[in-house]
């Protein structure tokens, strides 16, 4: 099959047009052994199918981010039949500058003119022909947003793909062009390398792969430049080169180029809305805002505040107080909308979902009312209320995920980088980091993968070890489902207040972290801030929806694989003793599982769910064990695990679709204190995130960083958690924990006195102490908040 | 007048002169179009003062004033 390149700035639309040439094909390939992200798809309707890659986004094929060298690497070596290079013809001039470094490849290659519709609605014109005239390479317009010019582009690719092309340089004028053709000439005389003209301009910028790659050629390049003189440049070839390219577009570009007269003067709508949400009092107040509304809007089940703040000042009746029958399905179904109070849209869709399963598992009960015990029971309690649990949070992430594609697609999130980046810096990383650690809140792997746009090494690794912190969607229903059961056991501030309290408190430790790492293992110099202001857009639906869609496949992907794999095995390992007896829910005490969990109980002490508690306390280690195949496994396990504890201690128990009631039955059964409970959910949160999650970490920090960096997750999750539960439960340990955490930042500040550039290899212990120093003090005004 | 684009005054216009700066820093602000002759245009400051918002070659592109200092460009009156 013949193999075509998408090759491009980004946000040129690279993407949705991929989308649209491989339909549902689509698929996110993963390479073997490099840190590789290019997406494969198929074009089937052409005369013959054709595979497409779409490339990262890049602004030149400069060796200093990972996803230019891959995008080079690609083009260079798996030689694809054609280049098709996406420019955004809204911003031509600077993406014209990619043009003309991949013109010198040899290799066929095509310009897709994207955006033409904003163009032609602004206005503005381009004339295409006289763009490919000048550039020599063919020139079609089209717009991947309305499906314009597609059959048309692929055609004249396919035609394209069918001869060779020689690369052409538009340094021809240029001062070093006469080194440009003797290294070239050399080059070429060499066999083996393919693209000589590219290889030759690359080796006069210097560029470190090319200088590493042609040693040879190095000297002639160095004698070249002693004779040499520039009157602007001097020998600075790198500049003449960068100069020369953009010279040559604006010389050719403005003939092609028409803009409508006055236009760009008037302040347009992105303008205006741009000067509110960077204004410079009101855009951290606007940010803040906006970050509350989508959490309220998502969790809240006190929708705008209607019903009061605290619990003592709701007047909304519930609907059983309304004199209605609870058991009857409808009231049921209006019990998701309102029910005490007025839920906001994200609990709404929670409670259709828990609605739909809960009718789900009564048809399965009552299927299953003939079959014998231990087959209902694996059915019903292994199986489907595993499942269920994990479904019924789906619609939360869904529209927590929803808002943030929304804050990506029209460009504030940009923004919220620029705002940030003066506080980022002040931990060492630069408002880029921002991106990978907001995505954290959806999904770690797309975070991590995402931390690839940070040139920095030492950035990335600091980045990608404290992103799980950023509590994603798994984590939610943990954080849910306890902070329902502490609701229902105190009068405690609402969900929504708990749930991001929590959030906060990861966003601190990552922060702490960092502060750490860069001073200690992951030293080095702030990273550079360069970067594009993309316009602002309207967000598409169509392209919300793919994001969606592509994030609830992968969901339910998960649901119906590892994790229904792993509630069978829990169900099993609960059910079933060493000698592979069948346990009836009342024995479980004597399962496999109870006994592992025992083991590994006394572990979880300094955190309030170890040796404290009664009987059933294990529950709380093997939730965490499963926890680690995938963090929806927390919940679930406590669905199983609660109704074979409430067979066997003889108590009434109704698993609930969030987990609030199993955590209620928890509270009554094990004695486990809210301390405790909190500290748990700060375990969970901080801990060795999912399998996935580890398997993208391991393929995207640099080697042999990984194993530090479970340790770090191990040490960090115990400490933080140990504080949270000690602070909780005995306030004045704060002052401990303070003069520790200050204890090991004079250390670490003494020792950076002593060894100022030195780098040390390994995780230092101290760094997590003093990540606990910030939080403490944070943690025991929240703590008190509940009680 | 030459001055570095980080004492640029919001709203004021300017020709890139000369970009000086670390290998990566210059090379990147090169890619972004940051070379001589480049008309800038320091549109906006973040909230807190730093990074700036600078229009160049038609689009909006933030640097730190720290980056900003490596560019120094002739102020159109």
């Amino acid at each position: 099959m013949i193999k075509f390149a998408l090759a491009g700035n980004p946000n040129c639309g690279k993407t949705t047009l991929f989308n649209l040439l491989t339909g549902s094909t689509a698929y996110v390939g993963n390479w073997p052994g490099v840190t590789v992200d290019k997406r494969e798809g198929v074009y089937k309707r052409g005369k013959t199918p054709v595979k497409i890659v779409d490339l990262p986004g890049i602004y030149s094929l400069s060796p200093y981010t990972p996803e230019e060298v891959i995008s080079r690497n690609f083009i260079l070596d798996e030689k694809p039949q054609c280049v098709v290079n996406v420019v955004d013809a809204t911003n031509l001039e600077r993406n014209l500058y990619l043009t003309t470094q991949l013109m010198e490849i040899d290799v066929p290659m095509i310009i897709a003119l994207n955006m033409m519709d904003a163009v032609e609605k602004s206005g503005d014109r381009i004339n295409a022909e006289e763009l490919e005239k000048k550039i020599g390479v063919p020139v079609v317009k089209i717009s991947a947003l309305k499906g314009e010019g597609i059959k048309e582009l692929m055609e004249r690719a396919v035609k394209c793909s069918e001869q060779p092309r020689k690369g052409e340089t538009v340094l021809k004028d240029s001062a070093i062009a006469h080194l440009i053709r003797d290294v070239a000439i050399a080059l070429g005389a060499q066999k083996e390398v393919s693209a000589p003209l590219f290889h030759a301009v690359k080796l006069c910028e210097m560029d470190e792969l090319e200088a590493k790659a042609h040693e040879e050629l190095v000297p002639m390049v160095e004698e070249f430049k002693a004779t040499f003189s520039d009157d602007t440049f001097g020998t600075d070839f790198e500049a003449i080169v960068a100069d020369a390219r953009y010279k040559y577009i604006s010389a050719h570009y403005s003939s092609a180029f028409e803009r409508k007269n006055n236009a760009g003067e008037k302040l347009s709508k992105s303008d205006k809305a741009d000067k509110a949400l960077t204004h410079r009092v009101w855009g951290i107040p606007i940010f803040i805002l906006v970050l509350f509304a989508i959490f309220h809007l998502t969790f809240s089940e006190n929708f705008l505040y209607l019903n009061g703040f605290t619990k003592s000042m709701a007047w909304m009746p519930s609907l059983e107080e309304l004199g209605m029958d609870t058991d009857n399905v409808g009231v049921q179904l209006l019990a998701c909308f309102y029910d005490g109070a007025l839920f906001s849209p994200g609990v709404m869709l929670q409670n259709i979902m828990g609605w739909l399963t809960g009718l789900v598992g009564m048809g399965l009960e009552a299927a299953c009312a003939n079959a014998p015990e231990w087959l209902s029971g694996f059915i019903v309690s292994g199986v489907w209320e595993g499942l269920a649990a994990v479904l019924s949070f789906v619609p939360q992430i869904l529209v927590l995920f929803l808002f943030f594609s929304i804050l990506e697609d029209s460009g504030y999130m940009a923004r919220i980088a620029f705002i940030l980046d003066r506080i980022f810096r002040r931990f060492g990383l630069s408002g880029r980091a921002f991106m990978p650690m907001i995505m954290g809140f959806g999904c770690s792997v797309p975070a991590f993968v995402n931390t690839r746009t940070l040139a920095d090494e030492h950035e990335r690794t600091a980045t990608i070890r404290v992103i799980p912190f950023f509590s994603c969607g798994a984590k939610l229903p943990i954080l849910t489902a306890i902070a329902g059961g502490i609701l229902g056991a105190a009068d405690a501030p609402n969900v929504d207040l708990i749930v991001l309290g929590m959030y906060l408190l990861g966003i601190i430790v990552a922060i702490s972290a960092v502060v750490v790492m860069r001073a200690t293992t992951m030293r080095g110099e702030t990273p550079p801030f360069i970067m594009e202001l993309p316009a602002y857009h309207r967000p598409l639906f169509k392209g919300l929806m793919i994001h969606l869609w592509d994030k609830l496949k992968h969901f339910i992907k998960k649901a119906f694989t590892i994790i229904l794999a792993s509630t069978i095995v829990v169900w099993f390992l609960s059910h079933f003793s060493w000698n592979w007896h069948y346990l009836p829910d009342e024995n479980m005490n004597e399962s496999i599982l109870a006994s592992l969990g025992m083991l590994i109980q006394p572990v979880l002490t300094p955190i309030g769910c170890g040796s404290q508690l009664t009987n059933y306390g294990w529950v709380f280690a093997v939730a965490a064990i499963t926890g680690l195949i995938a963090k929806e496994n927390v919940i679930a396990t406590f669905s199983v695990l609660c109704a074979t504890i409430a067979a066997g201690v003889g108590a009434q128990f109704e698993a609930s679709e969030e987990g609030v009631a199993e955590i209620m039955f928890l509270i009554r059964e094990t004695g486990i204190t809210i301390p405790a409970l909190i500290a748990f959910i700060a375990f969970n949160m901080l801990t060795i995130p999912c399998f996935a999650a580890c398997a993208t970490a391991k393929a995207e920090l640099p080697k042999g960083k990984f194993k530090w960096t479970l340790l770090f997750w191990v040490v960090v999750s115990y400490l933080v958690s140990s504080a949270v539960y000690l602070i909780g439960e005995w306030w004045w340990t704060v002052f401990i924990w303070a003069a520790v955490a200050a204890a090991s930042i004079l250390g670490i500040a003494l020792w950076n006195k002593k060894h100022p550039v030195k780098k040390a290899e390994t995780v230092a212990i101290g760094e997590v102490a003093e990540a606990e120093a910030a939080l403490s003090a944070d943690e025991n005004k929240g703590s008190n908040e509940i009680k | 007048m030459v001055k570095q684009l980080s004492e640029f005054k919001v709203g004021e216009k300017g020709t890139v002169k000369s970009v000086a700066g670390e290998g990566k820093i210059r090379r990147r602000l090169f890619d972004m179009g940051v070379t001589p002759d480049a008309e800038v245009y320091l549109r906006k400051k973040a909230p807190l003062g730093d990074p700036l918002e600078v229009t160049v070659r038609g689009y909006e592109l933030t640097l730190r004033k720290s980056e900003a200092e490596c560019v120094s460009a002739e102020v159109e009156n």
